[in-house]
């Protein structure tokens, strides 16, 4: 008797923690009277454009009091973002907290969910196609400034994710250790056993998967089938020159993965640790792919997330991108207006022919069918 | 708090009551233990469980469940388990063999300080770097690697990438583990019990056999299970060296979790690392059964 | 000591000869044990000597060698700031596991030996679930944290020892349990109670440092799980130690390992002065007083 009763009140009590933990607890009564808000009460975080809320110097200021900026999944040598967080940090005076640089797009989703509107939860995002059009419930729309440069299929229409910058899908080799590529296939030759590596799983990487799709297409595949890449793959793997090791820069300047499938813009960093490292994009099979910038709807610091986006829109983050290698978003209209950096444009890999995307719907169909074959390919 | 209590328990249990009287109290030494594990573990654990029965968008569903029983998780699940009772009970051996040259040196000795401090170092060293530093030795242009092939033995470094690779690996961080985990059984051992046995006129052997080994075997069960749950959740490293595939659960759990090209499968995560617990929760049983016939037959 | 045993026997030819036997096998004991270390230490070293050579290599195996990646750890600020942080969570965490597992652990082979089996389970759990996972639980329970912590600690990873007591329990619980079991504790608890003890004294006076190489080793592991800890402080966006240095090693490979093997050789450091803690058995000090 006295045993069941402890029983029912261990069950009562471990439901209401169930119950209680469920629901997040309720918000700050200090955080909503610190928010950010002009005087005509526009608040920060439901601002649209710059305009509406008074201006950008107005912006500015509400920035510079807020001090703060969270940033995720940015690592300095991806499309330059040390440079430009750094000049962020320099020309406004507000502190960059950058946190997991190596976290993936849905790490940054899975981090606004948990994170709330606690202080510590990011602020803007920089994501893949794929995870950006899933979550639209989490973003703040707004237009950026220059909004009108932006090609309309490059933005979502009332702004909650806008591309930000791209690449084209490239192979990085170390041209002093290893014969010239001209072609995809010469990956098959054996010197370059045990070489070849991927940036990540394609079941799981953005990267990745478009490095499946760009050998698909090199092979005689197209947009809808992947099925050729994964082939290719599978006997890159039966001749054992596919690598399982993971890629990074530590990885690549030891010169344990001497080939890597990855964005041109991200090529970049190894250029410094190799000396010899070319960029090869096959000019038959010019995949490209942008990343999207959004905004976090319960941001902690709305106002600053709201001026870091008009600054990498501005001319200056957009050739802050370019030098970085990464095409950015406006490059045909600050072409047209003089205002591109020149010497960095020039400096982008040759692309032979002409680029294609894939569309969300391709990308889906690409992802399902890695999911059902890659792993019995690669074994 | 547990000693105020406790006072008037002993007050109560010294007195001709009965026995209900004195149950009620006694739980309650346990209360702050489990009031703890209650909050910060079994809370967590609940609410992940609890997810996994619901979809993405919160409809309930068996679904997640029933990805437990596609073929490539039962391989990963077999690949698991295999590497993580292959790597503990190596680690296990080469641990209590390393514990038992440690514990016979000095106990203040600079030799054991030294050595316990590189087993605690080394016992929780893994992930990405852990996995270069492996590469950097023994991978394709590791430094082993090289001096071999400059003897004349080529080999690709590709063992490193597979499953027989990774327990070599696991086997790094595990050795330690033990060390650290069953010194203090050894230290029990007093050194008075085996003059005693060698003054009744007892050998070596039969010393080990009657009063080492019985008194050694619960504990290094105990630490065998403790490496076993360790490798057997740990991602970091393979997620460095085996990158595609998802050949463990971990790599599957930190796929669906993390995925940038398959959207909405993080309850599937949680499928899987309740799929994790009734492993364990097995391995606890038959080491409880193990515990029980091995002391029946030692007595 | 064993020449005294000796002498006590009988001195007659059997007993010397057993005192022969005995030096000689202590004598192949000792070589054994030398050749064994060697071997273990061996293979331990050379994936360590691996990466400082990495560290310092400017650009090839055989060209140069260079200091600059080592240099560049003194470049990022915030490090030092991480490194205090994970000390001071390393010694709560340790602290706290300590207070509530042995008086939990003595108290059920006490009074309550049925439970011993739920605490082992209960001990082992968190070892089971990967920590990607765990977070996913965690996140609910430190919204209701950050909802009562003032605002200006909110950025603090103290909060983490919540979660790193638990990270810290199988590991501590299979030391103590070790350690434990080696002594007798209904007896030793009867006696000190016989002699009017209360409990504090038991645990602190009595207890404990008779387990005293058992809870070094349980804060060993404890400080060198806090100080390893990656996954959870970065998935709750706190900055720890272990989140510091990856900030810092995103700069380039070098600096990587660089840091990675100072932070080693730190740790290294900080355990063998921590082994130095509580050996003093004569004065009977234990351990939690430091």
């Amino acid at each position: 008797m006295k045993k069941s009763i402890r029983g029912i009140g261990t069950g009562i009590a471990v439901g209401a923690m169930l119950v209680t933990a469920a629901c997040a607890p309720p918000e700050k009564e200090a955080d909503k009277s610190t928010a950010t808000s002009t005087d005509a009460g526009v608040s920060a975080a439901t601002a649209t454009s710059a305009e509406e809320f008074g201006g950008l110097d107005a912006l500015i200021a509400a920035a510079k009091k807020e001090g703060t900026l969270n940033v995720i999944a940015l690592p300095p040598d991806w499309a330059n973002y040390g440079e430009i967080i750094k000049a962020f940090e320099a020309k406004y005076s507000i502190k960059v907290a950058s946190a997991t640089p190596d976290g993936s797009s849905q790490d940054e989703i899975n981090a606004v969910k948990q994170l709330g509107s606690t202080t510590r939860a990011p602020d803007v995002m920089d994501m893949g196609g794929a995870v950006t059009v899933a979550n639209t419930t989490l973003y703040a729309p707004y237009k950026v400034s220059t909004w009108d440069d932006i090609p309309d299929a490059q933005k979502e229409s009332t702004g909650l994710w806008v591309n930000d910058y791209g690449g084209y899908m490239s192979i990085g080799y170390n041209s002093a250790k290893l014969p010239e590529l001209t072609a995809v296939a010469d990956l098959m030759k054996p010197e370059f056993k045990n070489k070849v590596a991927l940036n990540g799983d394609p079941t799981a990487a953005n990267a990745a998967l478009n490095g499946v799709e760009m050998a698909s297409l090199a092979n005689g595949g197209s947009l809808d089938d992947i099925s050729k890449g994964v082939e290719f793959f599978k006997s890159l793997k039966k001749a054992g020159n596919f690598s399982k090791i993971q890629a990074t820069s530590a990885t690549v300047k030891s010169g344990t993965t001497p080939v890597v499938f990855d964005w041109d813009y991200l090529q970049v960093g190894y250029k410094a640790d190799v000396p010899g490292w070319k960029v090869f994009v096959p000019p038959n099979a010019v995949l490209g792919g942008y990343y999207n910038q959004a905004i976090n709807k319960t941001a902690p610091h709305p106002a600053a997330a709201r001026l870091w986006e008009e600054f990498l829109y501005s001319d200056d983050g957009q050739n802050l991108w370019l030098k970085g290698g990464a095409r950015p978003v406006r490059m045909d209209a600050m072409t047209t207006a003089k205002t591109i950096d020149a010497a960095a444009a020039a400096a982008l890999p040759q692309v032979g022919g002409d680029p294609v995307f894939q569309t969300q719907d391709q990308v889906a169909a690409a992802s399902k069918y890695l999911v059902a074959n890659w792993a019995a390919a690669i074994k | 708090m547990t000693e105020s209590i406790a006072t008037a328990d002993d007050v109560a249990g010294d007195q001709p009551s009965g026995a209900g009287r004195r149950l009620p109290l006694s739980w309650l030494g346990a209360v702050p233990f489990f009031a703890y594990v209650g909050i910060f573990l079994l809370l967590p654990t609940g609410v992940v469980i609890f997810q996994a029965f619901f979809t993405a968008a919160g409809q309930p569903t068996l679904a997640n469940i029933k990805v437990l029983t596609t073929s490539v998780v039962v391989e990963a699940f077999i690949n698991t388990i295999t590497l993580s009772a292959v790597s503990a009970v190596l680690g296990a051996a080469l641990g209590a063999v390393l514990a038992y040259m440690i514990a016979s040196g000095p106990a203040d000795g600079l030799t054991r300080r030294l050595w316990t401090a590189v087993a605690g170092l080394l016992a929780q060293f893994g992930g990405v770097t852990l996995a270069f530093a492996f590469l950097a030795t023994a991978g394709p242009v590791g430094l082993i690697t090289l001096a071999l092939s400059n003897l004349g033995f080529t080999t690709t470094g590709a063992w490193l990438t597979n499953l027989s690779g990774l327990v070599v690996v696991y086997t790094y961080f595990q050795i330690p583990l033990m060390v650290l985990v069953f010194l203090p059984a050894l230290d029990g051992i007093r050194p008075q019990w085996r003059e005693a046995a060698e003054s009744l006129g007892g050998t070596s052997w039969q010393y080990w056999r009657h009063v080492a080994i019985p008194l050694l075997t619960a504990p290094f069960l105990g630490a065998t299970l403790l490496l076993f749950a360790n490798a057997f959740a740990a991602y970091a490293t393979a997620a460095a060296l085996i990158s595609q595939g998802g050949i463990i659960i971990p790599l599957q759990i930190r796929i669906a979790l993390s995925s940038e090209t398959v959207a909405g499968q993080e309850n599937v995560a949680k499928a899987l690392a309740l799929g994790m617990i009734i492993v364990v929760a097995v391995a606890m049983t038959l080491y409880a059964m193990m515990q029980r016939r091995s002391a029946r037959w030692l007595r | 000591m064993v020449a005294v045993t000796t002498e006590l026997a009988d001195q007659a030819g059997p007993a010397r000869r057993q005192l022969g036997l005995r030096a000689q096998r202590a004598r192949r004991l000792r070589v054994v044990r030398w050749v064994l270390l060697f071997i273990f230490g061996l293979i331990f070293i050379v994936p360590l000597l691996a990466m400082v050579e990495f560290s310092t290599r400017e650009l090839d195996l055989s060209g140069p060698r260079t200091l600059e990646y080592w240099r560049q750890i003194g470049d990022y600020p915030d490090l030092i700031q991480a490194i205090i942080a994970s000390l001071e969570l390393a010694a709560i965490t340790a602290i706290g596991a300590l207070l509530l597992l042995v008086p939990t652990m003595v108290w059920v082979r006490l009074r309550l030996p049925k439970l011993s089996r739920t605490v082992e389970f209960l001990c082992l759990l968190p070892l089971t679930i990967p920590a990607i996972v765990l977070v996913v639980g965690w996140a609910p329970v430190y919204l209701w944290i950050n909802y009562f912590t003032p605002s200006q600690y909110q950025t603090s990873p103290l909060v983490l020892a919540f979660a790193y007591v638990v990270l810290v329990l199988p590991y501590m619980y299979r030391s103590l349990d070790a350690g434990l079991q080696a002594i007798d504790v209904p007896t030793l608890t009867e006696a000190a109670r016989s002699l009017g003890a209360g409990w504090t004294t038991i645990m602190l006076r009595v207890i404990t440092p008779n387990i005293a190489s058992a809870v070094l080793n349980a804060s060993l592991l404890a400080v060198s799980l806090v100080l390893g800890e990656f996954t959870v402080a970065s998935l709750l966006n706190y900055v720890n130690v272990q989140v510091a240095m990856n900030q810092l090693s995103q700069a380039n490979a070098g600096v990587s390992m660089a840091v990675a093997s100072g932070a080693l050789l730190f740790v290294f450091i900080l355990l063998i002065a921590l082994s130095f803690v509580g050996r003093r058995r004569s004065g009977g000090r234990p351990v939690e007083e430091n």
